[in-house]
């Protein structure tokens, strides 16, 4: 019984089924905070707890989830051509400005935390928190943090952008669709995409067109802000 | 859908043979969805040739997440121990982010349609 409950099988199948219920459970309320990721997270850890299971065994039953993560950041190359009609006109202000916010995202985070008192390790984990997952925790890997502390960084960063994105853009008093979109997308991810379409389909468009540029800015712009600090 | 697979996992392919070779500065990941972009955008391929397997694999991706999010367990200590690092940093740094990016390209497309209504 024991060996069943460690199988590939079942615990493939439960994360799937955890995860559809994530999903079901989002989509029933529409809370923010209710990812279906963290949802997963919250009911699979106490699960394996429960069950003995420690997390190096759980994590060489289900790698081959982890290894799709490579093939999707690909195929986002994909999703960025697609948007690619959008950006007429306006390819220099994108670049520039998603340039200047990924340095400003990164050497932010790693400032407030250093003086915070966070060490090395964390700093790490912490400075790619605005990209996609996927290009988040290959960014750590290579800088030397901790994959499942990045991965719930970024979580956090989304949910909190995507909560408080659309009322602060207001604040700021932005007017344009372009910048609204790029905003939210630059610092929250899917996140913020899925508050930008709230928004509007340009927003929307744009915000997952951020996505990608600003997964690609960080990676470049990592170790330029690790040789200077 | 075999051959769209076979596309993605060329990239990913290529992408970690230029990663390696350029000393892992970018994750090969990324590279190969550079190339995959630009080869799309040069019309080397087929848009087609990939649609249903990209769009299936990045419609749900935060699935394949699960198994990295989950390894939190080990690092409860840390994550409670900085909180506040972790806490101010994440929420402070994301404004500035969202507030930089929002300022600059609504600064740059005002000016440039002040330009045009000049002309």
């Amino acid at each position: 019984m024991d060996a069943l409950i460690r199988s590939e099988i079942f615990l493939l199948m439960l994360v799937l089924g955890v995860f559809l219920f994530g999903v079901f459970l989002y989509k029933k309320t529409k809370i923010t905070l209710l990812q279906p990721l963290l949802t997963s997270m919250l009911l699979l850890i106490p699960f394996l707890k429960w069950t003995n299971i420690d997390y190096d065994t759980f994590y060489q039953q289900t790698r081959i989830l982890n290894f799709m993560l490579g093939p999707s950041v690909v195929a986002l190359g994909f999703v960025l051509y697609e948007q690619i009609g959008h950006i007429k006109g306006n390819v220099l202000s994108i670049l520039t400005a998603v340039f200047v916010g990924s340095f400003v995202g990164i050497v932010s985070v790693v400032l407030i935390a250093k003086w915070l008192g966070a060490d090395a390790l964390l700093m790490s984990s912490l400075a790619p928190k605005s990209v996609t997952t996927p290009i988040a925790i290959s960014l750590a890997e290579k800088s030397g943090g901790v994959p499942a502390l990045t991965a719930t960084f970024v979580v956090i960063c989304g949910i909190f952008g995507g909560m408080v994105g659309p009322v602060v853009l207001r604040r700021f008093g932005f007017k344009s669709s372009i910048a609204k979109g790029l905003a939210m997308g630059a610092a929250s991810h899917a996140m913020g995409t899925a508050r930008a379409l709230e928004m509007g389909a340009l927003e929307g468009a744009i915000s997952g067109l951020a996505i990608g540029i600003m997964g690609i800015m960080t990676a470049f712009m990592i170790p330029v802000v690790e040789w200077l600090f | 859908m075999i051959r769209g697979s076979f596309i993605i996992l060329l990239f990913y392919f290529l992408g970690e043979l230029l990663s390696y070779l350029l000393g892992g500065f970018l994750p090969g990941s990324v590279i190969g969805m550079i190339l995959l972009f630009l080869s799309l955008f040069f019309k080397l391929i087929q848009p087609e040739a990939v649609r249903a397997v990209a769009t299936s694999i990045t419609k749900n991706m935060a699935l394949f997440f699960v198994p990295a999010a989950v390894g939190l367990m080990v690092y409860v200590d840390v994550v409670s121990n900085n909180f506040w690092a972790i806490f101010l940093g994440i929420t402070i740094s994301t404004l500035l982010t969202m507030f930089t990016v929002g300022f600059i390209q609504e600064r740059m497309e005002n000016r440039r349609n002040r330009n045009r209504n000049i002309k």
